[in-house]
C-alpha cells in the first residue's frame, strides 16, 4: 500500500492534555506526571448539542479539537472516522436500568446518544460537514480498526480523513466486565498526498505479530487502560522523530504493522 | 469504480430463512410483520420477529449465546453461504478475506436481561453476563469471523440504520486499498427493549402496521434480521454487482433528518458518480422509507431533486419491518433479488398515497426487467448511505 501522510495529531489522556504539551513526555524527554482532570466542553458545538453531548462524545471532541488547533487544514473538507470500543456505556447503563423498571420511560436524549455513531453525528453538526462520516468498533483493537478504515478511505476513495479514537471508562456496574481505567482519545489527520506540512509517513501492513508496548510504565498502563490509547506507540514514534516499526493490536490472529518515518 | 461482483448472498427476516423466502414473500405480497407484545411493558405493536431463535447456540459457542448471535448463526446457515465462504477461503487464503459487519445494537438484549437479574442491592450483574461476547458492538463481526474461519481484517460498523449499507462501501474501498482481496459483508440486529422503548419514547413506533408513503402512516414497525454477502473481485459471471456507493452526513440533527434531504441527495449523487451512471439509468429505487412522516418527506425531496418524478420507488419495510442496523443488508438483498428476478415490489400496506409525496411510488408490484437498483439507508446522527446494484455485463 502507498504511504499515509500524517498531517496533524490530537491527544487527550491523563497527564497528556494535548499533543503540543504531551510530545516531550511521549518522546521520553520529560517524565509523565498526573494532572488534575477537568471536564471538557467542546468549543465547536452549538449550545443545544453542547448541552446534550455525553462524556464519550466530549472525549472524542477533545482530541479532534486539539488536532484542529494545530493545523491549518479546513476540517469540513475531511471525511471522519470515529473509532470506539464502547462509545458511552453510561448512556447504555441509564437505559438498561430504566428498562429493568416496571415503567420503561427511556429518555429520548439518552436514546439518540446511545447510537455508536453519536460522536460522528455531533461532529458533522459541529463542522457543518456532509462528507462521508462513519463509526467503527473493534473492542481492544478499535484504534487499529479506525486506522484501517481511514487508510481505505485515503487509498480506496481518495479522501483526506480525520480519525478520532476515543473511549471512556464504564459506570461502576460494568467495571468488572469491561475494566477501562481512564478516559482517552487520539485524533489523526491523514491523507495520501505528499507535500505540505507532514509530521510523518506511515506504511501500513497486516501482520500476525505481538503488539508493541511502551517502555515508560505509566504510559504503558494508559495504553492498556483504554482501547483508544492503544495508538500511543504511534504517537510516541512520531514524537521521537526517529524511524520506527511498531505493531498495533487489531483482532485475533491479525495485527496492524506500521513503519513510521517522521519528517 | 469497477463493478464489484457479489458472488453470493443470503438474508433471513420475519419473512423467513434464506433469500427464496424473501423473494416468495415479495411476490405474494405477504408481510412478515405480526401484531404482538414483545414486552409486557410496551404497547402492542407490529413486529418483524424471526422464528426459531429460542434454542441456545451449541455448547462450543455457549459463551457467545444471545439473541443477536443466534440470529447471526441462523442467517449464516442459509443458502449454502458457509460453503461458499469455505471455497473463498480456499481460493484467497483465510488471512486475505476481510469481514465487515454492521449492527446498531449488537447483543444489548443480553445486557438488558443482566440488568433485570442484578443482585438484591442492584450493584452486581449476574456471572453469566459476558460483555466481550454479547453487548460489545464488535461481537457480530468477531462471531461471524470465528464461525467462518477467517483470519483477515475485521471491521464493525455501527452507524444506526445505515450500518450494514456502509459495510459494502467499507469493504469495496478496503479491497481497492489492498487491505484484503475479497470480503464477507453483512448486517444483523435483533429485537430488544432498547430500540422498542427508545423509538417509542420518540413517538416513532406505530400501533398500526407500518405504511410507508401512506397518508395515514403513523411510524415504524421494528423488525430483526441477519444477512451476508460475498464481495469477490475475481468472480466472473452475470450475477449481481455493486456498481457504486455514496455516503454522507446530514450535519443537521441527531435524530431528525434534514427536511431538505440534502445529505440524502448527496449520498445518492455520489453512488451514481462512483458508478459513472446518470439518474435516468436507474430503474428502481428501494427507499429507506421507514414510514415516519419526517423520513418519507425528506427522502422524497431528495429523490425528486435528483431523479425528477419518474423513477419508480418504494420501501419494502412493510414486509420485514425496519430492521435497523440490518436494514442496509436486507435491502441490498432485495435490490439483488429485484435484478435477478425482474421484480419491482409495491409499497406494501399503502392504502392512500400521501399527496405531499411527489416521487413515483410503486403502487402495484411490477414484473419487468430491472437492470439497476439504488438502495437507500439513513440513520440517526444523520448518517446516509446509498448503494447502486446492477448485473455484470
Amino acid at each position: 500500500m502507498k504511504p499515509l501522510y500524517l498531517r496533524a495529531v490530537g491527544l487527550a489522556a491523563p497527564g497528556l492534555p494535548g499533543w503540543a504539551e504531551a510530545r516531550t513526555v511521549l518522546a521520553g524527554e520529560r517524565p509523565w506526571r498526573p494532572l488534575p482532570e477537568e471536564p471538557y466542553v467542546p468549543r465547536l458545538l452549538p449550545p443545544n448539542e453542547q448541552r446534550r453531548a455525553p462524556p464519550g462524545v466530549r472525549q472524542a471532541f477533545r482530541a479532534a479539537e486539539d488536532a484542529r488547533s494545530a493545523c491549518e487544514l479546513d476540517f469540513s473538507t475531511l471525511a471522519a472516522v470515529f473509532a470506539s470500543s464502547d462509545s458511552d456505556l453510561a448512556v447504555m447503563d441509564r437505559i438498561s436500568r430504566i428498562l429493568a423498571e416496571p415503567v420503561r420511560a427511556v429518555s429520548p436524549t439518552d436514546f439518540h446518544n446511545s447510537v455508536h455513531n453519536a460522536a460522528a453525528g455531533y461532529w458533522g453538526i459541529a463542522v457543518g460537514c456532509r462528507r462521508v462520516s462513519t463509526a467503527v468498533g473493534g473492542y481492544d483493537g478499535s484504534f487499529a480498526a479506525g486506522l484501517l478504515e481511514a487508510a481505505a478511505l485515503v487509498h480506496g476513495d481518495g479522501q483526506g480523513v480525520l480519525l478520532v479514537a476515543f473511549d471512556v471508562p464504564p459506570p461502576p456496574l460494568l467495571r468488572d466486565r469491561r475494566p477501562l481505567s481512564c478516559a482517552g482519545s487520539i485524533a489523526l489527520v491523514l491523507d495520501g498526498e505528499p507535500g505540505g506540512t507532514v509530521l510523518a509517513r506511515l506504511h501500513l501492513d497486516l501482520a500476525d505479530e505481538v503488539e508493541t508496548t511502551l517502555e515508560q510504565a505509566e504510559l504503558e498502563s494508559l495504553r492498556l487502560g483504554n482501547p483508544a490509547l492503544r495508538g500511543l506507540p504511534l504517537l510516541s514514534a512520531v514524537a521521537r522523530r526517529t524511524p520506527a516499526r511498531l505493531v498495533l493490536c487489531h483482532t485475533e490472529g491479525c495485527s496492524v504493522a506500521l513503519r513510521v518515518e517522521p519528517s | 469504480m469497477n463493478p464489484l461482483a457479489v458472488s453470493h448472498y443470503t438474508v433471513t427476516t420475519a419473512c423467513g430463512r434464506g433469500r427464496q423466502a424473501l423473494l416468495d414473500a415479495l411476490r405474494r405480497e405477504a408481510t412478515g410483520l405480526r401484531l404482538c407484545r414483545f414486552d409486557a411493558a410496551a404497547p402492542e405493536c407490529w413486529l418483524g420477529e424471526v422464528e426459531g431463535l429460542d434454542d441456545p447456540l451449541p455448547a462450543r459457542h455457549a459463551a457467545w449465546d444471545c439473541r443477536v448471535n443466534r440470529l447471526l448463526a441462523l442467517s449464516l446457515r442459509q443458502d449454502g453461504f458457509e460453503q461458499a465462504v469455505a471455497e473463498l477461503r480456499e481460493r484467497y487464503g483465510a488471512a486475505r478475506v476481510g469481514v465487515f459487519v454492521g449492527t446498531s445494537t449488537s447483543g444489548i438484549e443480553a445486557a438488558e436481561r443482566a440488568y433485570r437479574e442484578r443482585d438484591r442491592a442492584g450493584e452486581r450483574l449476574p456471572p453469566w453476563f459476558d460483555y466481550r461476547r454479547s453487548q460489545s458492538i464488535h461481537v457480530p463481526a468477531e462471531f461471524a469471523r470465528l464461525l467462518l474461519g477467517l483470519k483477515g481484517c475485521c471491521l464493525s460498523i455501527s452507524t444506526a440504520c445505515s450500518s450494514s449499507a456502509k459495510v459494502f462501501a467499507a469493504a469495496a474501498r478496503a479491497i481497492r486499498a489492498g487491505l484484503c482481496d475479497a470480503a464477507v459483508v453483512g448486517g444483523v440486529d435483533s429485537l430488544c427493549l432498547t430500540t422498542l422503548h427508545g423509538f417509542n419514547a420518540l413517538q416513532l413506533v406505530s400501533a398500526d402496521i407500518c405504511r410507508p408513503a401512506d397518508a395515514r402512516r403513523k411510524g415504524i414497525s421494528i423488525g430483526e434480521a441477519g444477512g451476508f454477502a460475498i464481495l469477490d473481485p475475481r468472480c466472473r459471471g452475470d450475477g449481481p454487482v455493486l456498481l457504486g456507493y455514496g455516503e454522507s452526513a446530514d450535519a443537521h440533527h441527531m435524530s431528525t433528518p434534514d427536511p431538505e434531504g440534502r445529505g440524502a441527495a448527496a449520498a445518492m449523487e455520489q453512488a451514481l458518480a462512483t458508478a459513472g451512471v446518470r439518474p435516468a439509468d436507474v430503474d428502481y429505487i428501494n427507499l429507506h422509507g421507514t414510514a415516519t412522516r419526517v423520513n418519507d418527506l425528506a427522502e422524497d425531496r431528495a429523490v425528486t431533486a435528483l431523479f425528477g418524478y419518474r423513477v419508480p420507488c418504494s420501501s419494502t419495510k412493510g414486509w420485514s419491518g425496519h430492521t435497523l442496523g440490518a436494514a442496509g443488508m436486507v435491502e441490498a438483498a432485495v435490490a439483488m433479488l429485484c435484478i435477478e428476478h425482474g421484480l419491482m415490489p409495491r409499497s406494501l400496506n399503502l392504502q392512500e398515497r400521501d399527496p405531499q409525496l411527489r416521487g413515483a411510488i410503486v403502487e402495484q408490484t411490477r414484473q419487468e426487467k430491472v437492470a439497476r437498483v439504488l438502495s437507500n439507508s439513513f440513520g440517526f446522527g444523520g448518517s446516509n448511505c446509498s448503494l447502486l446494484f446492477g448485473r455484470a455485463a
